[in-house]
């Protein structure tokens, strides 16, 4: 039990939320990095390899491209299907493997990444599919490569929805970013269960659910602008079928 | 210019089959506009997507400038395809990319440098009369002007074919005007050879040199326009000139005449009643200018019936006009 009257009781909650927000901002951050870098791809492979897609033939060969789009497809679907707490403790092996360990913010970002790639894949996956097929050919008729495609003109127009699948992706991994400290991670969720909950300390708890209320408001609102920022849509009309599709699958993604 | 031969593409989708293009064949000469003209599934769309292979025909050879597509790798593909600008009927503009922006997509694609990126897109903007918009985006535009940055940016690869599916079919009718005559000004200026399809008349009429008639298909009719005039039961003459079925009393005789070049500003029915003192009335004419020639197609009635009006038809016939009689 911890007393709100003692004297250090404010600065020492300031302190450890001051750790907990870092280590929280710490393992999400490099988990959204990851994500990205990894997700991005993976939601592009992922339409292109489709029949009638721009990798329909990878390397040449339609089987080869086939083969891809089903084994990414069954990927996606099961790391968006395992509940996080078992993925997490599943993973815990893996994570060993490539941190040393399976305790600290550190070792948090195994699990959060591989929850929010197929994740964020799905996001770019939808937001990519929005991209009208008449700027491909408009591209393909100016002689444009696959890649000058995909760099030209998929992520470009698809840039708007992508951000606010991030943007949800990025609420998710905040979201298990807490699950993960409780369990062994540190953050903001380690703060809330040993100092709200283990010591019974209200205002620990309140103030822990204020940061992070914060965090999430402050990243959408961004995500928001950002993307109102690229969408240059001229009928407000027209950008409602892709949010509306993200929410969809957004509510869907979530556990 | 353009030479497709024998092509054909079929659809197979499930247990449907299309056959969409069958044996089809068109030369397109340098430096002409031709157009193809067609009903709705007629083909017109697979037929100009074959040209630059975004469709690839299942059989058949397409030539465009000397380069034979239909045998070439995909990476010489590329590269021959920048001889081939494409105009769509949607546009198909980049929405995150300023005017300016998707004119040079076309120029980052085949590596033009910044600088010189920049001034060919403007030149090219200026000449399709949109200086002023470089820097807006195509949500800020009109239909007529998304159309002009659509040319533009087919333009700035400085192609030597330009290709347009439906492009004014969006388009309201003075806006379509003014896209039709882009089309025939940047074809006389640029020496650019032109191939359009459309399912409105008015776009043959207005700027084509030649034209083809696709029904299921199948060309079922191609040539220079100024020919197809003089063709017997030209199907594209007569949707060019359309009469109608004007009625007519049994026993007279109606014919339908075809002018073109010279004979058009003949005095026809003074020269009928004069010399054969025959009682001509007009059932219907179409004149229209075409390449700068008047062309058209009048209705007559002559009284009496058509083996008693044997000689002014031949007479006129001699004459180098074309002659059709109704409902023979
Ligand atoms: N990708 C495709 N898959 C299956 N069938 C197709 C495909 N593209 C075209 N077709 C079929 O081929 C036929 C010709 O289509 P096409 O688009 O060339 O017609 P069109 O003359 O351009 O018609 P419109 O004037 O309506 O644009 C149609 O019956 C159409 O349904
Ligand atoms: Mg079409």
């Amino acid at each position: 039990m911890i007393d709100p009257s003692a004297p250090d009781f404010w600065s020492g909650l300031f302190q450890v939320l001051l750790v907990g927000t870092g280590q929280t901002l710490y393992m999400v951050g490099v988990a959204l990095l990851i994500t990205i870098i990894v997700g991005l791809p993976l939601g592009i492979v992922l339409v292109g390899t489709e029949p009638g897609g721009l990798f329909e033939k990878l390397f040449g060969s339609r089987r080869l491209g086939q083969v891809v789009n089903k084994v990414l497809e069954f990927v996606v679907n099961l790391g968006r299907s395992v509940p996080f707490i078992i993925l997490m403790v599943a993973l815990i092996p893996f994570t060993r493997l490539v941190v040393g360990t399976f305790i600290g913010p550190t070792a948090a970002i195994v699990p959060l990444a591989v929850v929010a790639i197929p994740f964020f894949a799905r996001m770019v996956e939808i937001a990519i599919k929005e991209v009208d097929t008449g700027l491909i050919e408009a591209a393909e008729s100016l002689g444009a490569t696959r890649w000058q495609i995909v760099s030209k003109v998929l992520v470009p127009e698809a840039l708007s929805p992508m951000i606010l699948g991030l943007s949800t992706t990025v609420t998710s991994i905040i979201n298990f970013s807490a699950m993960v400290g409780t369990v062994a991670g540190g953050g903001l969720g380690d703060v809330a269960v040993r100092y709200g909950y283990q010591r019974y300390s209200t205002i620990h708890m309140v103030a822990v659910i204020i940061v992070i209320f914060v965090i999430v408001m402050v990243l959408q609102g961004l995500a928001t602008m950002l993307a109102k920022r690229f969408a240059h849509k001229s009928r407000p009309e027209r950008a409602e079928p892709t949010s509306a599709a993200l929410r969809a699958s957004a509510t869907a993604g979530s556990v | 210019m353009i030479s497709v031969q024998h092509v054909s593409k079929t659809f197979r989708s499930g247990a449907s089959v299309t056959a969409a293009l069958q044996d089809v064949s068109l030369e397109v000469a340098e430096g002409e506009i031709f157009g193809v003209i067609g009903q709705s599934g007629a083909g017109k769309s697979t037929l100009i997507r074959a040209v630059n292979l975004l469709e690839r025909p299942d059989s058949g050879t397409v030539t465009v400038a000397g380069d034979e597509l239909t045998a070439m790798s995909p990476a010489e593909l590329l590269r021959a395809r920048r001889k081939i600008g494409m105009v769509f009927q949607h546009f198909n503009l980049l929405a995150g990319r300023t005017v300016r922006g998707n004119v040079e997509l076309g120029l980052e694609i085949i590596g033009v440098d910044g600088d010189e990126r920049r001034r060919r897109a403007l030149e090219i903007l200026d000449l399709v009369g949109l200086a002023d918009k470089a820097g807006s985006y195509p949500a800020e535009l009109s239909g007529g002007q998304k159309q002009r940055v659509g040319i533009a940016r087919a333009l700035a690869g400085k192609p030597k074919v330009l290709l347009s599916d439906e492009a004014t079919s969006a388009l309201d009718p003075e806006t379509t005007r003014s896209i039709l005559d882009l089309f025939k000004r940047i074809n006389a200026d640029l020496g650019l050879t032109v191939l359009l399809i459309t399912h409105e008349m008015e776009v043959i009429k207005r700027i084509c040199d030649s034209a083809a008639l696709i029904e299921n298909g199948r060309i079922v009719e191609q040539g220079r326009i100024v020919s197809l005039i003089s063709t017997a039961g030209s199907r594209l003459a007569h949707e060019l000139f359309p009469l109608g079925d004007a009625p007519h009393s049994a026993g007279d005789t109606v014919i339908d005449i075809t002018f073109s070049g010279g004979s058009a500003d003949r005095p026809v029915i003074a020269q009928l009643a004069r010399t054969y003192g025959l009682d001509v009335s007009i059932l219907g004419a179409a004149i229209e200018t075409i390449g700068g020639n008047q062309a058209g197609r009048t209705r007559l009635q002559l009284p009496g019936s058509p083996s008693a009006n044997l000689r002014p038809i031949e007479d006129l016939r001699s004459q180098g006009m074309l002659v059709e009689i109704v409902g023979e």
